[in-house]
């Protein structure tokens, strides 16, 4: 590859062609700030329209500022990155942005984790110059049940646009209007909820500012904790447990199973469970479906449909739904693992503890905001009173828990409440891109061959960073053929294969957001650090290699649960109670404005 | 005898069609119609006194004829010989009369190359384009000439592009020849949008076969069978005429496959702009086209690399395209003569403002800007001081007396903190504020950002409010500071050329007129009279009888004072609507 | 009119379509050509000016030379008519009376060719707004 050389405020280095300059600084430990730009090393994620012109440098012999997040070096080029011009542009523009912007930081969902306001703090804006007089542009507020758009709030860095578009290949965003009225609103400005949206929530995870948030329903989640009447118990996700660390300064990576359980139940929960056993239930249907499949197509029966698909993820469901609403007989019919949560525990459970159906309040601590309008689905509620009542992200849960003067770094390690807390490694990895599969994987093994894996439960060939990965495993003579994409653009990529009739897999596992639900919409945000999903991903790993059980057939209250209410995986009661069915929304969804 | 009647949008809008039909019944009622030939034909130019009609050969130029002038004009000129000295032109300097066009000031320095044939051809009939050299430059680069021969030419001719840019044509033509692909193509960028500017409309309405020549010439040097026209949607003729020439070139076999033998095949296609100013710049333009949003992006990739549909694209503006053929005709030699060295051939522009003559002429590169108004222009109108004129469009600057002697080209009016733009020049005399012209200005371009770019989208908004403030007479000293930063920086930081330059009326206003922003701030007073808030209506203790009238007559009750005393304004609850003024027939309101 | 095949081709057509646009082209620059004014008022065409009118439109162009062939009004002589105005470059023009076809030969062939004035001028007897 060519190398250039150029010098950056005095420093010579060399670079390879292609390189920009906001990446060449970087090697020199030049930290020009961006604002507009972010980057998902490993994905091929970039956001780089070049609209905020914050990282405008000088190079010497051009006759305006280039903006280096999008300006590639050139041989020879000098370049100064802290000049008074420089700086004074920096500033100015800095100012420009925040003159249309609401000045309520105090009362802002995002103090604190805005990326505006630390460009502020940075750029040391103190004030800015006739803001008596500078109109604000502002825009109706647009709720969804997961998703709330505060446009005011928007400062045009297009990075939802970019996940939307480029990344998930949604469509639902992209700007409107002119010049000072430009706008980033789903077609024909209608709301969200009438649009093509998926609530993925990658829109959520990569805004800078408070322009697009979760739903929050930590008011609700309290309001049911301090009613008396209410039985109110908690789920969390696998993928919570290795990132709400991150909330409470702790390193990326850090796994706070214990603690999380300790303030949950701190927090006043009236059981702790883990959604990892939900998880393990749904292995126990998704496999046994998985298996029957195979069997049928095996004996020849042309009306079975291959390959299966995973659905545990609802901002993929969604996806399906609205965009392949003709491939909604493909996917497992097994519901997600809040959802089997949920209806286990308004039934088993609370029959169980001799609570009535509507004192029980089932909250889900989830790292994903898909999963607020999941539990709002009619389709998963009892005579409307939902399986799930209350969906919170993890960054929710973290608001909760420094509202209830908890500091996780000193709370004591505790362990799930049984019967619903206990899990395997195999419910564990759903959090990660290729878990499912994996977990599946293990039980429908020794199902389908009837020898015992042993100690030999990983799949080293599912795991793995790629966008879409294909993989084998040998089942004692058959082989099966797993996809595994994660991201909907790569999910689109499968599902126009199997369109088309080119697809070759018996099974494919697909998550909507980048790395699965560790990078979820609701997770701490990663502010463009790709690294931190990876290390959220190992902690996964790691908390699965710990585990004494690590399939989810092992899992002895799974077994109770079928002896004592289920019966049969597949069979009528699990059936009822367990599984779910799809909808054509592609011309369900109205505009509604 | 020919009747050369225009058929431009501009006289168009003044009945020129009726007018036409008109003639060709009264001819026929008269038994002329063999003899004489009523031509429709493109924008004569003159477009202040339109509708245009002129008479040939003896070049009687006819002006603001209406159809009742119709039966007169065959009566006395065509039947009679008498020419009709009431729709001759009049010439504001010298108040004569003038008949012949080529006497005018307006026509006599002109040189036209782009519009050679407008007001000359009629442009919906090929045969007079070929009658007239059309489609010869096309043949002869199909078969005497290589690709690169043809870029050689071009690039030996100096022309530059004349849509604002200015980049070498020649050199984007070897650019986009150099990048290989199985698929390139030719762009014509008619999305025509600086205010008041009409040249590419004039060419496309009254020359369209210059375009579509020029632009399989273009296709066949760079590599390209497919051309597209980049057309606003607003110009309704101009697409007709393009649509009419294209499908006669079609039938002539001067588009599609295997052109005059060559074996090089080429056609065009038309696509329709949504009227977005930065649709004008060529990244933008492309993303129209090709269904996204129309914003520009960040350079490179140039088109000429990664263009329409990621292929290497090539877009010129439509004068330059109207250009080619000429130079291929003509010799590239024999148009580097023309103009300056830096700055070759003509450049059309459109006067507007406060000129005696407004309408669309051409030059040749060097001629000085006094020149353009004072001969050309016929001078500033009702014999007012000339103030300052304003090249380049919106984004353009203000230009004084001091660079009326200024030769026209692209690097003179940079460095005069001004620029060439795509040909608009606007001319303002002393009643003219130049804190409302930038203020003006600044409101097109708030309201045309495409709001990609922080500096763009937010900036110009903030100087649009700042130079509100100024006219309000709110504005401090420090205000003009923080807006010659502001300036400074959306030109420094600004995404694209429109951005960039947005702010130019702003600086070339400060710099120029840097006084009369001070009477603005510091004397809260307007020395043109034209900002309202700084307007004090008084009236006059000598002159006032105390008759009430003013009083009466004031909608908000401003005016106080006994019966047959003087009386007096409250300014602060004066709105200057100047009913008071009119109403008092003593003259004892006055402005200050 | 059928597709053009190659440059030749262009080139014939151009020649075939050159009348179109030519008299205006030579509108442009008419003091280095010929100019015939033929008065084609009422009287005028009563006695025959249309037909000199076409004669010299054709002969001129058969002969090759350089003329611009235009009708006026009426000249005002109505006793001589049909009367014609020839101006020859850089002189000043001069009328002739009584022209018929062959009088027009007379006239191209000798005073055109050659600037031997024929019978027939009539002395001009006012100013043309071109003379002021």
């Amino acid at each position: 590859m060519d190398t250039i050389k150029l010098t950056i405020d005095q420093q010579e280095l060399e670079v390879p062609a292609g390189t920009t300059i906001y990446h060449a600084a970087k090697k020199l430990g030049i930290d020009i700030p961006v604002l507009c730009y972010m980057e998902l090393e490993d994905w091929n994620i970039e956001n780089k329209p070049g609209g905020c012109r914050i990282c405008v440098v000088e190079v010497e012999g051009r006759h305006n500022l280039a903006p280096s997040c999008s300006t590639e070096c050139k041989d020879g080029m000098v370049v100064k990155t802290n000049t008074p011009r420089v700086m004074n542009a920096r500033r100015t523009v800095m100012e420009f942005i925040l003159s249309d912007h609401p000045k309520d930081c105090l009362t802002c969902p995002k103090s604190g984790s805005c990326d505006l306001q630390d460009m502020a703090v940075r750029l040391g804006v103190r004030e800015i110059p006739n803001e008596d007089i500078a109109e604000i542009s502002t825009y109706r507020l647009d709720t969804s049940p997961a998703i709330i758009r505060d446009i005011d709030k928007c400062i045009m860095c297009r990075r939802c646009e970019t996940m939307c578009n480029d990344v998930q290949t949604v469509g639902a965003l992209s700007a409107i209007n002119r010049g000072f009225e430009s706008v980033v609103t789903p077609a024909f400005e209608m709301n969200l909820e009438a649009s093509p949206c998926t609530y993925c929530g990658q829109c959520v995870a990569v805004c800078p500012t408070a322009a697009l948030t979760e739903k929050d329903y930590t008011a609700e989640v309290i309001r049911a904790l301090s009613d008396p009447e209410k039985t109110v118990i908690v789920q969390t996700a696998p993928a919570v447990r290795a990132a709400l660390g991150e909330e409470f300064g702790m390193e990326a990576g850090s796994l706070v199973t214990g603690k999380m359980v300790s303030a949950l139940r701190k927090l006043g929960f009236d059981k702790v469970f883990d959604t990892d056993f939900a998880a393990d239930l749904t292995i126990i249907e998704e496999g046994a479906e998985i298996l029957d499949r195979l069997k049928r197509s095996a004996n020849g029966d042309e009306n079975v449909r291959l390959p299966i698909l995973t659905s545990c993820c609802p901002g993929w469901v969604n996806f399906f739904e609205y965009h392949f609403p003709n491939l909604k007989d493909i996917p497992s019919s097994a519901r997600s693992p809040q959802q089997m949560f949920g209806s286990v525990a308004k039934t088993y459970f609370a029959e169980k503890m001799n609570v009535k159906r509507e004192n029980m309040v089932v909250v889900s601590v989830m790292p994903c905001l898909a999963k607020k309008y999941e539990s709002q689905r009619d389709e998963f509620k009892v005579d409307n009173n939902p399986d799930v009542d209350y969906s919170i992200s993890t960054r929710e849960l973290a608001h909760l828990m420094k509202q209830a003067n908890m500091n996780l770094n000193k709370l004591p390690d505790e362990d799930f409440d049984k019967p619903l807390g206990e899990s395997t490694g195999a419910g564990v990895i759903f959090g990660t891109t290729g878990g499912v599969i994996e977990a599946a994987t293990r039980t429908a093994y020794e199902l389908y061959t009837g020898k015992s894996l042993n100690e030999k439960v990983t799949f080293e060939q599912l795991r793995g960073w790629e966008g879409i990965r294909k993989a084998e495993v040998d089942f004692d003579g058959f082989t099966l053929k797993i996809g595994i994409a994660h991201g909907l653009g790569n999910a689109r990529k499968l599902l126009e294969e199997i369109e088309e009739g080119k697809s070759t897999y018996h099974a494919i596992e697909i998550m909507a957001c980048p790395g699965g639900c560790i990078g979820g919409g609701g997770q701490p945000l990663h502010h463009g650090n790709a690294s931190i999903l990876k290390k959220r991903s190992e902690a996964i790993y790691r908390e699965d290699a710990g585990k004494k059980i690590r399939k989810s057939h092992e899992n002895p209250y799974i077994k109770e649960l079928y002896e004592e209410y289920l019966g049969e995986p597949l069979g009528e009661k699990a059936h009822q109670l367990l599984h779910t069915k799809y909808f054509d929304r592609s011309t369900k969804r109205q505009f509604k404005i | 005898m020919h009747l050369m009647v225009c058929g431009g949008t501009g006289c168009r809008a003044s009945a020129s069609d009726t007018i036409e039909q008109k003639l060709k019944n009264k001819l026929e009622e008269k038994n002329l119609e063999n003899d004489i030939q009523v031509v429709t034909t493109g924008c004569f130019g003159f477009c202040e006194k339109g509708p245009i009609i002129k008479v040939l050969p003896d070049n009687t130029f006819y002006t603001q004829v209406s159809p009742d002038d119709v039966d007169e004009i065959i009566e006395e000129h065509i039947i009679k010989g008498r020419q009709l000295t009431r729709l001759l032109y009049k010439d504001p300097q010298k108040d004569e009369t003038i008949a012949d066009a080529k006497d005018m000031g307006f026509y006599k320095k002109q040189l036209r190359i782009a519009l050679r044939n407008c007001g000359f051809i009629n442009p919906e009939n090929i045969e007079e384009y070929i009658a007239r050299d059309g489609y010869e430059a096309l043949g002869k680069v199909l078969t005497e000439m290589q690709p690169m021969d043809v870029i050689d030419a071009v690039k030996t001719s100096g022309i530059r592009g004349r849509g604002g840019g200015g980049f070498p044509t020649g050199l984007k033509w070897e650019f986009a020849y150099n990048n290989q692909s199985d698929q390139k193509y030719v762009v014509c960028n008619a999305d025509e949008g600086d205010p008041g500017a009409f040249m590419d409309r004039s060419i496309l309405e009254g020359d369209p076969h210059s375009v579509i020549e020029a632009m399989s010439i273009c296709g066949y040097s760079m590599g390209s069978d497919t051309g597209i026209v980049y057309i606003r949607a607003e110009y309704p003729l101009a697409i007709n005429r393009l649509k009419t020439a294209i499908n006669q070139a079609r039938e002539f076999g001067l588009l599609g496959e295997d052109i005059m033998g060559s074996g090089f095949n080429f056609d065009i296609q038309l696509r329709y702009g949504a009227g977005a100013f930065v649709c004008g710049e060529e990244t933008a333009l492309i993303h129209s086209m090709e269904g996204s949003r129309g914003e520009p992006t960040i350079k490179p990739p140039y088109p000429a690399a990664s263009g329409y549909l990621d292929k290497p694209t090539n877009v010129n503006n439509v004068e330059t395209f109207a250009n080619i053929p000429v130079i291929i005709n003509k010799g590239a030699d024999w148009f580097a003569k023309i103009g300056n060295k830096n700055s070759t051939g003509t450049k059309v522009f459109a006067l507007a403002g406060k000129i005696n003559n407004v309408g669309l002429i051409e030059v040749p590169m060097g001629t000085t800007l006094r020149e353009v108004i004072f001969e050309i222009g016929g001078g500033i109108k009702d014999n007012k001081k000339f103030k300052a004129v304003q090249t380049g469009g919106p984004s353009g600057g203000c230009l004084t007396e001091e660079h009326l002697d200024t030769p026209i080209d692209f690097d003179n009016l940079l460095a005069a903190g001004s620029m060439m733009g795509s040909g608009g020049m606007i001319v303002m005399d002393e009643e003219d504020c130049m804190v409302s012209v930038a203020k003006f200005f600044l409101d097109f371009t708030v309201e045309e950002s495409c709001g990609k770019c922080a500096p763009c989208r937010v900036g110009n908004k903030r100087l649009y409010e700042l130079l509100t403030k100024i006219t309000d007479g709110k504005g401090t000293r420090e205000d003009l500071d923080i807006l010659r930063n502001q300036s400074n920086v959306i030109k420094d930081t600004a995404l694209c050329g429109l951005g960039q330059s947005s702010p130019s009326p702003v600086l070339s206003t400060l710099n120029n007129f840097y006084e009369e922003y001070l009477a603005h701030v510091e004397e809260e007073r307007c020395p043109a009279g034209q900002c309202k808030n700084l307007m004090k209506y008084i009236i006059d203790e000598e002159n006032c009888v105390g008759c009430t009238a003013c009083a009466r007559v004031c909608p908000v009750g401003a005016i106080t004072g006994e019966k047959k005393k003087v009386h007096e304004i409250d300014p602060n609850l004066c709105i200057k609507c100047g009913a008071c003024m009119d109403k008092c027939k003593f003259n004892a309101i006055f402005i200050k | 009119m059928g597709k053009i095949k190659s440059l030749a081709d262009l080139k014939n057509m151009k020649e075939d379509l050159r009348n179109k646009v030519e008299l205006r082209e030579k509108s442009d620059h008419p003091e280095s050509l010929v100019q015939v004014k033929v008065g084609m008022a009422t009287s005028g065409i009563a006695s025959g000016a249309k037909e000199v009118y076409n004669y010299l439109s054709e002969e001129l162009e058969k002969r090759n030379i350089d003329a611009l062939v235009t009708q006026t009004g009426d000249m005002g002589y109505s006793y001589a008519e049909p009367t014609i105005e020839v101006t020859l470059p850089g002189q000043e023009p001069i009328v002739f009376g009584w022209v018929d076809t062959k009088k027009a030969d007379e006239i191209i062939e000798r005073y055109i060719r050659n600037g031997e004035l024929v019978d027939g001028i009539i002395p001009q007897n006012y100013e043309t707004i071109d003379d002021k």
